[in-house]
């Protein structure tokens, strides 16, 4: 028997048989849920996009997600150079994949942003109330905290100077500390802080800030790092290389 | 065939008696970074519990064919196989959960009690009673991580299961929330203190001085 079991034949095969049965269960489940997943991303993605159009609610359903995103909301690219809106350059265009390739994007230059290049074509959405004018524009930001990137949307009012939220979605900062750049608390600090004094990108994250103060917000306690990597985010996309020029122009009202 | 009694061994015995974690010390990686909050222990519990289950099964099924030149690579292959499986589930079904796991579901793979009972009692067992052992080897894991969720979430957040039960000072409350439980290496005195405490009610479980 045991000569049998361990002969070259038989371990083989059932090496191959294993892997087989092994791929095509993987792959089975693979292919049938990725429909799901893609749902499920998409809309994750546009639940914190109403979240920071201030539109969300605890406890949203799936679908009034769904329609209330597609009423209020339209996504736009920008030229970040030229500061205007422009059809997307392909297809499913995506910023963040179109940063690696050198076609679509510049390198960074005087920032420690944490990133090595940026789209030429970034996405905005714009948020309309019920009479259809723009009410808020939510700019996507990402940057590096203390661990990794972390990647937020920034909502600006229609003045394209006054911030109303900033709501980081991906970040991988430590619990309890860099982890709070998500506490509702903190986020609330945001509201009403002025991006530009006289024309130049003012907005600074210090400790102790004075809450009167429009252009400070008060850092969080035991994650200077991060404190310093949303700082460094913020005043990059909102400055020159950012969203600077499209603020400036505000493309939005034409 | 076994019997009930034997069975009841098998499904219950990894609670207490021979608890994984606290007894084997094995798959502790994973019980101290993804105790922070009750769910995720919940969901991680729940998806360990199936894959060793599962892995079990399978292999028992096949210990008879499997040639032990090559056993490691087939269990390694089915376990891997049922992880992703588990994975793509999560991302599918509960995305909020599967973004806080991250790669600690991915980590089932290497987490030592799926292997070590595919090993060690899989290869030499009947279907079924490899199938309750792996449940009950999940329970025990789950056990302990479910204990510890719970006091970290409660201490260190005044939430269980995001209802607020202690209210934070941050929150307008009057409970500081302890900043020490927030961090995955608490769970190492917390495992330690449950260790004490099962030995202690279980003397026998105390390793003889040498």
């Amino acid at each position: 028997m045991s000569a049998k079991k361990e002969s070259l034949g038989k371990t083989i095969g059932v090496v191959v048989a294993v892997c087989l049965v092994c791929s095509i269960v993987v792959s089975g489940a693979a292919v049938g849920l990725r429909s799901l997943q893609q749902t499920n991303a998409a809309l994750d993605k546009k639940s914190n996009i109403l979240n920071a159009a201030g539109l969300y609610e605890m406890g949203m359903s799936n679908s009034a997600i769904e329609s209330t995103y597609s009423e209020r909301v339209e996504q736009r690219y920008v030229n970040l150079d030229e500061g205007t809106f422009v059809e997307a350059p392909k297809p499913d265009y995506d910023m963040y994949k179109a940063a690696k390739e050198t076609e679509y994007s510049t390198k960074v230059t005087n920032s420690n942003v944490g990133f090595q290049r940026r789209p030429n074509v970034a996405s905005v959405y714009l948020v309309r109330d019920d009479a259809g004018d723009v009410s808020r524009i939510i700019l996507p930001v990402h940057g590096s905290g203390l661990w990794d990137l972390m990647y937020g949307f920034l909502a600006v009012d229609a003045d394209g100077q006054t911030v109303r939220e900033l709501i980081y979605y991906q970040q991988k900062e430590t619990p309890g500390l860099g982890g709070e750049v998500q506490n509702p608390a903190w986020q609330d600090k945001w509201d009403g802080k002025e991006l530009y004094e006289n024309g130049e990108v003012a907005i600074r994250v210090v400790k102790n800030a004075n809450p009167s103060n429009p252009h400070t917000i008060d850092a969080l306690s035991g994650a200077t790092l991060t404190s310093n990597g949303v700082e460094n985010t913020i005043r990059y996309w909102v400055g020159e290389q950012g969203f600077g020029q499209f603020l400036k122009n505000q493309a939005w009202r034409s | 065939m076994a019997d009930t009694k034997e069975m009841k061994k098998a499904l219950f015995g990894p609670i207490l008696d021979n608890n994984p974690i606290a007894l084997q010390v094995l798959g502790i990686c994973s019980a101290l970074a993804i105790t922070t909050k009750l769910e995720t222990a919940l969901v991680m519990s729940l998806a360990l519990t199936s894959v060793v289950a599962f892995s079990n099964l399978f292999i028992s099924l096949i210990r008879n064919q499997i040639p032990s030149s090559v056993r490691i690579i087939i269990q390694m292959t089915i376990i891997a196989s049922l992880v992703i499986v588990v994975d793509q589930i999560l991302k599918a079904y509960s995305y909020e959960i599967s973004k806080q796991l991250s790669v600690f579901v991915g980590l089932i793979i290497t987490n030592c009690i799926v292997m070590g009972r595919a090993e060690a009692y899989a290869m030499k067992s009947p279907p079924l009673m490899s199938f309750l052992d792996g449940i009950g080897n999940g329970l025990g894991y789950s056990f302990i991580l479910i204990v510890i969720g719970t006091i970290k979430e409660l201490f260190g957040f005044g939430t269980i299961l995001g209802f607020e039960i202690l209210p934070l000072v941050q929150n307008g409350g009057w409970y500081q929330g302890n900043g020490l439980l927030i961090l995955p290496f608490s769970s190492f005195f917390l495992i330690g203190g449950m260790i004490w405490f099962i030995r202690t009610i279980r003397p026998e479980q105390v390793e003889p001085k040498e």
